[in-house]
Protein backbone atom coordinates (compact mmCIF):
# COMPACT_ATOMS: atom_id res chain seq x y z
CA UNK A 1 0.00 0.00 0.00
CA UNK A 2 2.58 2.76 -0.80
CA UNK A 3 3.36 4.76 -3.81
CA UNK A 4 5.79 3.58 -6.14
CA UNK A 5 7.03 5.89 -9.38
CA UNK A 6 9.87 3.96 -11.39
CA UNK A 7 11.42 5.62 -14.55
CA UNK A 8 8.56 6.87 -16.02
CA UNK A 9 9.66 9.37 -18.73
CA UNK A 10 7.72 11.48 -21.23
CA UNK A 11 8.97 13.37 -23.99
CA UNK A 12 7.20 16.64 -25.44
CA UNK A 13 7.36 17.69 -29.31
CA UNK A 14 10.78 19.35 -28.74
CA UNK A 15 12.67 18.81 -25.17
CA UNK A 16 12.50 16.13 -22.65
CA UNK A 17 10.30 16.68 -19.57
CA UNK A 18 10.79 13.51 -17.68
CA UNK A 19 14.13 11.01 -18.10
CA UNK A 20 13.00 8.40 -16.23
CA UNK A 21 12.44 9.84 -13.31
CA UNK A 22 11.82 7.02 -9.63
CA UNK A 23 10.96 7.36 -6.15
CA UNK A 24 8.86 5.61 -3.64
CA UNK A 25 6.80 7.10 -0.58
CA UNK A 26 4.49 5.41 2.01
CA UNK A 27 0.95 5.71 1.63
CA UNK A 28 -0.28 8.80 3.60
CA UNK A 29 3.13 10.31 3.37
CA UNK A 30 3.51 14.11 2.11
CA UNK A 31 6.21 14.76 -0.85
CA UNK A 32 7.33 17.64 -2.13
CA UNK A 33 8.77 17.92 -5.46
CA UNK A 34 11.07 20.95 -5.63
CA UNK A 35 13.26 21.92 -8.39
CA UNK A 36 13.44 25.19 -11.05
CA UNK A 37 11.27 26.14 -13.82
CA UNK A 38 11.24 23.36 -16.81
CA UNK A 39 12.53 20.47 -14.24
CA UNK A 40 9.89 18.52 -15.34
CA UNK A 41 8.11 18.29 -11.85
CA UNK A 42 4.50 19.74 -12.66
CA UNK A 43 4.85 16.82 -16.05
CA UNK A 44 5.35 14.10 -13.57
CA UNK A 45 2.26 15.55 -10.98
CA UNK A 46 0.03 15.34 -13.81
CA UNK A 47 0.87 12.04 -15.10
CA UNK A 48 0.52 11.15 -11.43
CA UNK A 49 -3.18 12.77 -11.80
CA UNK A 50 -3.81 11.42 -15.40
CA UNK A 51 -3.51 14.68 -17.13
CA UNK A 52 -0.66 13.32 -19.13
CA UNK A 53 0.28 10.33 -20.47
CA UNK A 54 3.44 8.94 -19.94
CA UNK A 55 6.04 7.47 -22.46
CA UNK A 56 7.27 4.44 -20.59
CA UNK A 57 7.52 3.90 -16.91
CA UNK A 58 5.03 2.46 -14.09
CA UNK A 59 3.59 3.86 -11.18
CA UNK A 60 2.17 1.93 -9.10
CA UNK A 61 -0.26 3.03 -5.88
CA UNK A 62 -2.26 1.18 -3.84
CA UNK A 63 -1.68 -2.71 -5.63
CA UNK A 64 -3.25 -0.65 -8.32
CA UNK A 65 -1.26 -0.56 -12.15
CA UNK A 66 -1.62 3.82 -11.79
CA UNK A 67 -0.86 4.58 -15.25
CA UNK A 68 -3.23 1.88 -16.38
CA UNK A 69 -6.26 4.12 -15.04
CA UNK A 70 -8.05 6.80 -16.72
CA UNK A 71 -7.74 10.18 -14.58
CA UNK A 72 -11.45 9.49 -14.01
CA UNK A 73 -11.40 6.54 -12.05
CA UNK A 74 -8.32 7.19 -10.17
CA UNK A 75 -9.86 9.30 -7.64
CA UNK A 76 -6.97 11.76 -7.34
CA UNK A 77 -7.65 15.44 -6.14
CA UNK A 78 -5.75 18.03 -8.02
CA UNK A 79 -5.60 21.95 -7.10
CA UNK A 80 -4.11 23.97 -9.63
CA UNK A 81 -2.36 27.34 -10.00
CA UNK A 82 -5.11 28.95 -11.16
CA UNK A 83 -7.69 27.33 -9.16
CA UNK A 84 -9.74 26.62 -12.06
CA UNK A 85 -12.75 26.81 -10.28
CA UNK A 86 -16.08 26.41 -12.24
CA UNK A 87 -16.89 30.24 -12.62
CA UNK A 88 -20.16 29.57 -13.08
CA UNK A 89 -21.34 27.74 -9.85
CA UNK A 90 -21.65 29.03 -6.40
CA UNK A 91 -18.40 27.71 -3.52
CA UNK A 92 -21.15 24.84 -2.42
CA UNK A 93 -21.91 23.31 -5.97
CA UNK A 94 -17.95 23.48 -6.39
CA UNK A 95 -17.41 21.38 -3.83
CA UNK A 96 -19.97 19.37 -4.62
CA UNK A 97 -19.05 18.58 -7.91
CA UNK A 98 -17.43 15.64 -7.47
CA UNK A 99 -20.08 13.73 -5.85
CA UNK A 100 -22.69 15.10 -7.99
CA UNK A 101 -21.45 13.54 -11.08
CA UNK A 102 -20.97 10.25 -9.58
CA UNK A 103 -23.45 7.58 -10.96
CA UNK A 104 -26.76 7.11 -9.05
CA UNK A 105 -25.97 4.00 -7.11
CA UNK A 106 -22.60 5.70 -5.75
CA UNK A 107 -23.81 9.49 -5.60
CA UNK A 108 -24.85 10.38 -1.92
CA UNK A 109 -28.35 12.27 -0.76
CA UNK A 110 -28.63 15.43 -0.98
CA UNK A 111 -28.59 15.87 2.60
CA UNK A 112 -25.47 14.27 3.13
CA UNK A 113 -24.17 16.36 -0.09
CA UNK A 114 -24.87 19.27 2.28
CA UNK A 115 -23.46 18.15 5.03
CA UNK A 116 -20.06 17.41 3.62
CA UNK A 117 -19.87 21.01 1.73
CA UNK A 118 -20.47 22.38 5.29
CA UNK A 119 -17.64 20.51 6.55
CA UNK A 120 -15.26 21.03 3.75
CA UNK A 121 -15.51 24.46 4.50
CA UNK A 122 -15.16 24.41 8.14
CA UNK A 123 -11.62 22.25 7.23
CA UNK A 124 -10.69 24.50 5.10
CA UNK A 125 -11.74 27.92 7.24
CA UNK A 126 -14.31 29.55 5.35
CA UNK A 127 -17.53 28.29 7.09
CA UNK A 128 -20.79 30.33 5.72
CA UNK A 129 -19.38 31.13 2.01
CA UNK A 130 -21.65 28.31 0.31
CA UNK A 131 -23.37 30.85 -1.48
CA UNK A 132 -20.44 32.58 -2.88
CA UNK A 133 -19.02 33.14 -6.60
CA UNK A 134 -15.41 32.41 -6.93
CA UNK A 135 -14.94 36.09 -8.68
CA UNK A 136 -16.42 37.35 -5.14
CA UNK A 137 -13.70 35.39 -3.13
CA UNK A 138 -9.35 36.42 -3.10
CA UNK A 139 -7.27 34.52 -4.19
CA UNK A 140 -6.12 32.63 -0.84
CA UNK A 141 -9.80 32.41 -0.26
CA UNK A 142 -10.42 30.63 -4.23
CA UNK A 143 -7.63 27.40 -3.08
CA UNK A 144 -8.74 26.59 -0.11
CA UNK A 145 -12.39 26.10 -1.84
CA UNK A 146 -10.43 24.57 -4.80
CA UNK A 147 -8.70 22.38 -1.46
CA UNK A 148 -11.97 21.66 -0.22
CA UNK A 149 -13.28 20.56 -3.93
CA UNK A 150 -10.64 18.06 -3.99
CA UNK A 151 -11.11 16.61 -0.95
CA UNK A 152 -14.93 15.97 -1.29
CA UNK A 153 -14.35 13.02 -3.35
CA UNK A 154 -12.23 11.24 -0.63
CA UNK A 155 -9.78 11.33 -2.64
CA UNK A 156 -7.02 8.19 -2.88
CA UNK A 157 -4.29 10.82 -3.23
CA UNK A 158 -4.40 14.48 -3.63
CA UNK A 159 -2.06 16.17 -5.91
CA UNK A 160 -1.28 20.13 -6.06
CA UNK A 161 0.78 21.84 -8.66
CA UNK A 162 2.00 25.10 -7.45
CA UNK A 163 -0.93 25.65 -5.30
CA UNK A 164 0.35 28.67 -3.66
CA UNK A 165 2.35 30.72 -6.37
CA UNK A 166 -0.07 33.22 -7.00
CA UNK A 167 -0.67 34.17 -4.00
CA UNK A 168 1.58 36.86 -1.59
CA UNK A 169 4.36 35.82 1.04
CA UNK A 170 1.76 36.20 4.16
CA UNK A 171 -1.16 34.36 2.34
CA UNK A 172 1.31 31.58 1.50
CA UNK A 173 2.61 30.97 5.00
CA UNK A 174 -0.86 30.96 6.17
CA UNK A 175 -2.29 28.00 3.79
CA UNK A 176 0.59 25.92 3.92
CA UNK A 177 0.29 25.40 7.60
CA UNK A 178 -3.32 24.60 6.78
CA UNK A 179 -2.50 22.25 4.19
CA UNK A 180 -0.58 20.52 6.54
CA UNK A 181 -2.84 20.32 9.46
CA UNK A 182 -5.65 19.03 7.13
CA UNK A 183 -3.06 16.06 5.68
CA UNK A 184 -2.45 15.26 8.85
CA UNK A 185 -6.67 14.89 9.56
CA UNK A 186 -7.20 13.42 6.49
CA UNK A 187 -4.46 11.56 6.17
CA UNK A 188 -4.45 11.15 2.25
CA UNK A 189 -0.97 10.36 0.15
CA UNK A 190 -0.08 14.26 -0.80
CA UNK A 191 2.44 14.83 -3.58
CA UNK A 192 2.80 19.21 -3.72
CA UNK A 193 5.01 20.42 -6.89
CA UNK A 194 6.68 23.49 -5.53
CA UNK A 195 9.85 25.49 -6.54
CA UNK A 196 9.88 27.40 -3.26
CA UNK A 197 12.31 25.68 -1.01
CA UNK A 198 11.79 27.24 2.14
CA UNK A 199 7.73 25.53 1.46
CA UNK A 200 8.80 22.40 0.55
CA UNK A 201 11.43 22.17 3.32
CA UNK A 202 8.35 23.51 5.49
CA UNK A 203 5.48 21.01 4.38
CA UNK A 204 6.93 17.82 3.60
CA UNK A 205 7.86 14.64 5.02
CA UNK A 206 9.89 13.81 2.17
CA UNK A 207 11.46 16.27 -0.65
CA UNK A 208 12.63 15.33 -3.76
CA UNK A 209 14.81 17.64 -5.81
CA UNK A 210 14.52 17.81 -9.33
CA UNK A 211 16.53 18.85 -12.31
CA UNK A 212 15.85 18.23 -16.23
CA UNK A 213 13.73 15.34 -15.92
CA UNK A 214 15.56 13.40 -13.12
CA UNK A 215 14.95 13.23 -9.41
CA UNK A 216 18.61 14.47 -8.40
CA UNK A 217 17.92 13.44 -4.65
CA UNK A 218 15.25 12.36 -2.64
CA UNK A 219 14.69 11.88 1.00
CA UNK A 220 13.77 13.53 4.52
CA UNK A 221 14.25 17.27 4.55
CA UNK A 222 16.55 17.45 7.34
CA UNK A 223 18.46 15.07 4.99
CA UNK A 224 18.76 16.70 1.99
CA UNK A 225 19.56 20.34 3.63
CA UNK A 226 22.10 18.51 5.48
CA UNK A 227 23.77 16.86 2.73
CA UNK A 228 23.13 17.82 -0.51
CA UNK A 229 24.47 14.87 -3.06
CA UNK A 230 25.32 16.56 -6.18
CA UNK A 231 26.82 20.28 -6.67
CA UNK A 232 23.34 21.11 -8.01
CA UNK A 233 21.22 19.96 -5.00
CA UNK A 234 24.07 22.14 -2.77
CA UNK A 235 23.63 24.76 -5.38
CA UNK A 236 19.99 24.96 -5.28
CA UNK A 237 19.72 24.95 -1.78
CA UNK A 238 22.16 27.27 -0.57
CA UNK A 239 20.56 30.20 -3.61
CA UNK B 1 -1.85 85.19 -21.17
CA UNK B 2 -1.86 81.62 -19.69
CA UNK B 3 -2.69 78.61 -22.01
CA UNK B 4 -5.13 76.33 -20.67
CA UNK B 5 -3.22 73.01 -19.58
CA UNK B 6 -4.50 69.94 -21.15
CA UNK B 7 -4.15 65.94 -20.76
CA UNK B 8 -1.13 64.62 -22.59
CA UNK B 9 -3.74 62.07 -24.34
CA UNK B 10 -6.39 64.78 -25.11
CA UNK B 11 -7.22 66.48 -28.63
CA UNK B 12 -7.71 70.30 -29.12
CA UNK B 13 -11.80 70.92 -29.62
CA UNK B 14 -11.41 71.53 -33.26
CA UNK B 15 -10.21 68.32 -33.72
CA UNK B 16 -12.89 66.63 -31.59
CA UNK B 17 -15.45 67.93 -33.35
CA UNK B 18 -14.51 67.28 -36.84
CA UNK B 19 -13.41 63.53 -36.47
CA UNK B 20 -16.89 63.52 -34.64
CA UNK B 21 -18.51 65.14 -37.20
CA UNK B 22 -16.89 62.84 -39.91
CA UNK B 23 -17.30 59.34 -37.78
CA UNK B 24 -21.56 60.34 -37.62
CA UNK B 25 -21.75 61.57 -41.06
CA UNK B 26 -20.45 58.28 -42.23
CA UNK B 27 -22.28 56.07 -40.41
CA UNK B 28 -25.70 58.17 -41.06
CA UNK B 29 -24.78 58.08 -45.24
CA UNK B 30 -23.89 54.73 -45.09
CA UNK B 31 -25.93 52.65 -42.89
CA UNK B 32 -29.02 54.31 -41.27
CA UNK B 33 -29.93 56.37 -44.44
CA UNK B 34 -30.29 53.35 -46.77
CA UNK B 35 -32.10 51.49 -43.95
CA UNK B 36 -34.69 54.38 -43.57
CA UNK B 37 -35.12 54.64 -47.17
CA UNK B 38 -36.21 50.94 -47.43
CA UNK B 39 -38.67 51.37 -45.22
CA UNK B 40 -39.80 54.62 -46.93
CA UNK B 41 -39.98 53.19 -50.30
CA UNK B 42 -41.85 50.06 -48.81
CA UNK B 43 -44.65 52.44 -47.60
CA UNK B 44 -44.34 54.80 -50.45
CA UNK B 45 -47.84 53.52 -52.05
CA UNK B 46 -49.75 53.48 -48.96
CA UNK B 47 -49.61 51.04 -45.91
CA UNK B 48 -52.98 49.40 -47.90
CA UNK B 49 -50.69 48.59 -50.27
CA UNK B 50 -47.70 47.76 -48.25
CA UNK B 51 -49.78 44.66 -46.48
CA UNK B 52 -51.51 43.97 -50.09
CA UNK B 53 -47.62 43.01 -51.02
CA UNK B 54 -46.75 41.46 -48.33
CA UNK B 55 -49.79 38.91 -48.21
CA UNK B 56 -49.64 38.17 -51.44
CA UNK B 57 -49.01 34.34 -51.75
CA UNK B 58 -45.73 33.90 -53.74
CA UNK B 59 -44.50 36.44 -50.77
CA UNK B 60 -46.05 34.52 -47.95
CA UNK B 61 -44.13 31.66 -49.85
CA UNK B 62 -41.02 33.14 -49.88
CA UNK B 63 -41.04 34.47 -46.25
CA UNK B 64 -41.98 30.61 -45.27
CA UNK B 65 -39.12 28.97 -47.28
CA UNK B 66 -36.47 31.26 -45.62
CA UNK B 67 -37.43 30.56 -41.91
CA UNK B 68 -37.93 27.01 -42.85
CA UNK B 69 -34.24 26.88 -44.45
CA UNK B 70 -32.76 29.02 -41.14
CA UNK B 71 -34.69 26.50 -38.84
CA UNK B 72 -32.78 23.80 -40.20
CA UNK B 73 -29.47 25.08 -41.59
CA UNK B 74 -28.81 27.16 -37.95
CA UNK B 75 -29.12 24.67 -35.08
CA UNK B 76 -26.67 21.85 -37.49
CA UNK B 77 -24.45 24.71 -37.63
CA UNK B 78 -24.52 25.38 -34.05
CA UNK B 79 -24.01 21.43 -33.42
CA UNK B 80 -21.27 21.61 -35.80
CA UNK B 81 -19.59 24.91 -34.40
CA UNK B 82 -19.42 23.40 -30.65
CA UNK B 83 -18.25 20.59 -32.23
CA UNK B 84 -15.30 21.93 -33.89
CA UNK B 85 -14.45 24.56 -31.69
CA UNK B 86 -14.28 22.19 -28.95
CA UNK B 87 -12.35 19.98 -30.46
CA UNK B 88 -9.54 22.91 -32.11
CA UNK B 89 -9.81 24.97 -28.38
CA UNK B 90 -9.80 21.65 -25.85
CA UNK B 91 -7.47 19.14 -27.80
CA UNK B 92 -4.40 18.91 -29.56
CA UNK B 93 -4.34 16.65 -32.75
CA UNK B 94 -2.20 16.55 -36.52
CA UNK B 95 -3.72 19.74 -39.11
CA UNK B 96 -5.57 21.32 -35.97
CA UNK B 97 -4.13 24.54 -38.33
CA UNK B 98 -5.74 22.63 -41.27
CA UNK B 99 -8.84 22.64 -39.82
CA UNK B 100 -8.92 26.52 -38.77
CA UNK B 101 -8.25 27.30 -41.96
CA UNK B 102 -11.16 25.07 -43.68
CA UNK B 103 -14.05 26.72 -41.03
CA UNK B 104 -12.72 30.09 -42.77
CA UNK B 105 -13.53 29.10 -46.41
CA UNK B 106 -16.92 30.22 -46.41
CA UNK B 107 -15.82 33.36 -45.42
CA UNK B 108 -12.79 33.74 -48.40
CA UNK B 109 -14.68 31.93 -51.07
CA UNK B 110 -17.66 33.61 -53.21
CA UNK B 111 -20.98 32.18 -52.08
CA UNK B 112 -21.58 31.87 -55.99
CA UNK B 113 -18.48 29.04 -56.26
CA UNK B 114 -19.81 27.57 -53.29
CA UNK B 115 -23.38 26.71 -55.45
CA UNK B 116 -21.67 25.87 -58.62
CA UNK B 117 -19.44 23.18 -56.70
CA UNK B 118 -22.68 21.73 -55.05
CA UNK B 119 -24.06 21.36 -58.87
CA UNK B 120 -20.99 19.87 -60.07
CA UNK B 121 -21.94 17.82 -57.46
CA UNK B 122 -25.32 17.11 -57.40
CA UNK B 123 -26.47 18.44 -60.61
CA UNK B 124 -28.08 16.46 -63.15
CA UNK B 125 -24.35 16.04 -65.38
CA UNK B 126 -22.99 16.18 -61.76
CA UNK B 127 -20.84 13.23 -60.03
CA UNK B 128 -23.85 12.04 -58.16
CA UNK B 129 -26.48 13.29 -60.06
CA UNK B 130 -27.85 10.39 -62.43
CA UNK B 131 -27.83 8.62 -58.96
CA UNK B 132 -30.02 10.53 -57.19
CA UNK B 133 -32.56 10.88 -60.26
CA UNK B 134 -32.68 7.16 -60.35
CA UNK B 135 -34.20 7.04 -56.70
CA UNK B 136 -35.90 10.31 -57.67
CA UNK B 137 -34.24 12.62 -54.77
CA UNK B 138 -33.89 16.01 -55.54
CA UNK B 139 -31.78 18.08 -54.23
CA UNK B 140 -30.39 20.86 -56.51
CA UNK B 141 -33.83 23.21 -57.22
CA UNK B 142 -35.20 22.49 -53.81
CA UNK B 143 -35.39 22.44 -49.88
CA UNK B 144 -32.35 20.32 -49.56
CA UNK B 145 -29.69 22.32 -52.21
CA UNK B 146 -31.56 25.57 -50.44
CA UNK B 147 -30.18 24.18 -46.99
CA UNK B 148 -26.89 23.21 -47.88
CA UNK B 149 -25.87 26.52 -49.20
CA UNK B 150 -27.05 28.09 -46.09
CA UNK B 151 -25.12 25.61 -44.03
CA UNK B 152 -22.05 26.00 -46.20
CA UNK B 153 -22.50 29.76 -46.37
CA UNK B 154 -23.30 29.88 -42.22
CA UNK B 155 -20.54 27.47 -40.71
CA UNK B 156 -18.02 29.74 -39.78
CA UNK B 157 -20.15 32.36 -37.81
CA UNK B 158 -20.58 30.18 -34.60
CA UNK B 159 -17.17 28.28 -34.38
CA UNK B 160 -15.60 31.49 -35.10
CA UNK B 161 -17.12 33.11 -32.16
CA UNK B 162 -16.71 30.09 -30.14
CA UNK B 163 -12.96 29.52 -30.87
CA UNK B 164 -10.91 32.34 -29.17
CA UNK B 165 -13.36 32.17 -26.79
CA UNK B 166 -12.81 28.43 -25.51
CA UNK B 167 -9.08 29.06 -26.45
CA UNK B 168 -8.87 31.64 -23.91
CA UNK B 169 -10.94 29.44 -20.93
CA UNK B 170 -8.26 26.99 -21.71
CA UNK B 171 -9.05 23.66 -20.15
CA UNK B 172 -8.11 23.89 -16.64
CA UNK B 173 -11.72 23.74 -15.62
CA UNK B 174 -11.94 20.66 -18.10
CA UNK B 175 -9.27 18.80 -16.08
CA UNK B 176 -10.62 19.59 -12.64
CA UNK B 177 -13.75 18.11 -13.60
CA UNK B 178 -12.04 14.84 -15.30
CA UNK B 179 -10.11 14.36 -11.77
CA UNK B 180 -13.07 14.79 -9.71
CA UNK B 181 -14.70 11.93 -11.94
CA UNK B 182 -16.91 13.55 -14.25
CA UNK B 183 -17.20 11.87 -17.42
CA UNK B 184 -16.20 13.75 -21.27
CA UNK B 185 -19.88 14.02 -21.94
CA UNK B 186 -21.13 15.43 -18.62
CA UNK B 187 -18.09 17.98 -18.14
CA UNK B 188 -19.10 19.36 -21.64
CA UNK B 189 -22.55 20.06 -20.12
CA UNK B 190 -22.22 20.80 -16.49
CA UNK B 191 -18.84 23.51 -17.02
CA UNK B 192 -18.28 23.96 -20.88
CA UNK B 193 -21.22 25.15 -21.93
CA UNK B 194 -22.26 27.18 -19.41
CA UNK B 195 -18.72 28.70 -19.82
CA UNK B 196 -19.78 29.21 -23.22
CA UNK B 197 -23.10 30.83 -23.71
CA UNK B 198 -23.26 33.89 -24.39
CA UNK B 199 -21.08 33.58 -26.88
CA UNK B 200 -22.78 30.50 -28.06
CA UNK B 201 -26.07 32.95 -28.31
CA UNK B 202 -24.08 35.36 -29.76
CA UNK B 203 -22.98 33.13 -32.85
CA UNK B 204 -26.39 31.62 -33.03
CA UNK B 205 -27.78 35.27 -34.21
CA UNK B 206 -25.21 36.04 -36.48
CA UNK B 207 -25.57 32.91 -37.89
CA UNK B 208 -29.17 32.98 -38.34
CA UNK B 209 -29.43 36.41 -39.74
CA UNK B 210 -27.09 35.72 -42.00
CA UNK B 211 -29.04 32.36 -42.91
CA UNK B 212 -31.74 34.55 -43.83
CA UNK B 213 -29.70 36.91 -45.95
CA UNK B 214 -28.07 34.73 -47.90
CA UNK B 215 -28.47 35.27 -51.71
CA UNK B 216 -25.40 34.45 -53.77
CA UNK B 217 -24.69 30.41 -52.94
CA UNK B 218 -28.95 29.84 -52.82
CA UNK B 219 -29.39 31.95 -56.02
CA UNK B 220 -27.41 29.05 -57.88
CA UNK B 221 -29.16 26.07 -56.03
CA UNK B 222 -32.62 27.19 -56.10
CA UNK B 223 -34.12 27.41 -59.54
CA UNK B 224 -35.75 30.65 -58.55
CA UNK B 225 -38.97 28.90 -59.00
CA UNK B 226 -41.71 31.49 -57.74
CA UNK B 227 -43.81 30.62 -54.84
CA UNK B 228 -41.41 27.22 -54.49
CA UNK B 229 -37.76 27.99 -54.13
CA UNK B 230 -37.12 31.30 -53.85
CA UNK B 231 -36.30 32.72 -50.68
CA UNK B 232 -36.97 36.19 -49.46
CA UNK B 233 -33.60 37.65 -50.94
CA UNK B 234 -34.16 36.21 -54.11
CA UNK B 235 -38.28 37.06 -54.10
CA UNK B 236 -36.68 40.57 -53.56
CA UNK B 237 -34.55 40.59 -56.80
CA UNK B 238 -37.45 39.36 -58.73
CA UNK B 239 -39.98 41.28 -57.72
CA UNK B 240 -37.72 44.40 -58.56
CA UNK B 241 -36.18 43.16 -61.90
CA UNK B 242 -40.15 43.24 -62.54
CA UNK B 243 -40.87 46.79 -61.81
CA UNK B 244 -43.00 46.25 -58.30
CA UNK B 245 -40.89 48.42 -56.54
CA UNK B 246 -43.26 48.55 -53.63
CA UNK B 247 -43.45 44.53 -53.31
CA UNK B 248 -39.57 44.32 -53.62
CA UNK B 249 -39.07 47.19 -51.05
CA UNK B 250 -41.74 45.56 -48.42
CA UNK B 251 -39.89 42.15 -48.69
CA UNK B 252 -36.70 43.70 -48.31
CA UNK B 253 -38.19 45.93 -45.26
CA UNK B 254 -39.78 42.73 -43.57
CA UNK B 255 -36.05 41.09 -44.37
CA UNK B 256 -34.52 44.26 -42.64
CA UNK B 257 -36.50 43.91 -39.48
CA UNK B 258 -35.78 40.32 -38.99
CA UNK B 259 -32.30 41.56 -38.77
CA UNK B 260 -32.44 44.72 -36.32
CA UNK B 261 -34.57 42.38 -34.55
CA UNK B 262 -31.98 39.91 -34.05
CA UNK B 263 -29.79 43.20 -33.00
CA UNK B 264 -32.60 43.83 -30.37
CA UNK B 265 -32.93 40.83 -28.95
CA UNK B 266 -28.87 40.53 -28.41
CA UNK B 267 -28.87 44.13 -27.09
CA UNK B 268 -32.24 43.30 -24.72
CA UNK B 269 -29.68 39.84 -23.55
CA UNK B 270 -26.63 41.92 -22.77
CA UNK B 271 -29.02 44.47 -20.97
CA UNK B 272 -30.42 41.89 -18.84
CA UNK B 273 -27.38 39.77 -17.91
CA UNK B 274 -24.66 42.10 -17.52
CA UNK B 275 -23.80 41.39 -14.33
CA UNK B 276 -23.30 37.52 -15.07
CA UNK B 277 -21.55 39.07 -17.99
CA UNK B 278 -19.49 41.04 -16.33
CA UNK B 279 -18.65 37.95 -13.88
CA UNK B 280 -17.77 35.50 -16.43
CA UNK B 281 -15.38 37.63 -17.77
CA UNK B 282 -13.51 37.83 -14.21
CA UNK B 283 -11.20 35.58 -13.18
Amino acid sequence: MSLVVDSVSKKFARFPALNGASFSAPQGAFVSLLGPSGSGKTTLLRILGGLEVADSGTVRFADLNWLGMPARTRNAGFVFQQYALFKHMTVADNIAFGLKVRPRDKRPAKDEINKRVTDLLQLVQLPGLEGRYPSQLSGGQRQRVALARALAIEPRMLLLDEPFGALDAKVRKELRVDLRRIHDHTGVTTVFVTHDQEEAFAVADLVAVMKDGRIEQYGAPADVRRNPKTAFVSEFLGA
Amino acid sequence: MSKRVTKPTEDPLWLKLTLGAVALAFVAVVLVLPLVLVFKEALAGGVDAFFNAMTEPDTLASVKLSLLAAAIAVPLNTVFGIAAAWAIAKFDFRGKTFLVTLIDLPFSVSPVVAGLVYVLIFGNHGWFGSTLADHDIRILFALPGIVLATIFVTFPFVARELIPLMVDQGRDEEEAAATLGASGFRTFLMVTLPNIKWGLLYGILLCNARALGEFGAVSVLSGKIRGETNTMPLHIQLLYDNYDYVGAFAVAALLAMLGLLTLAIKSFLEWRYADELAASHRH
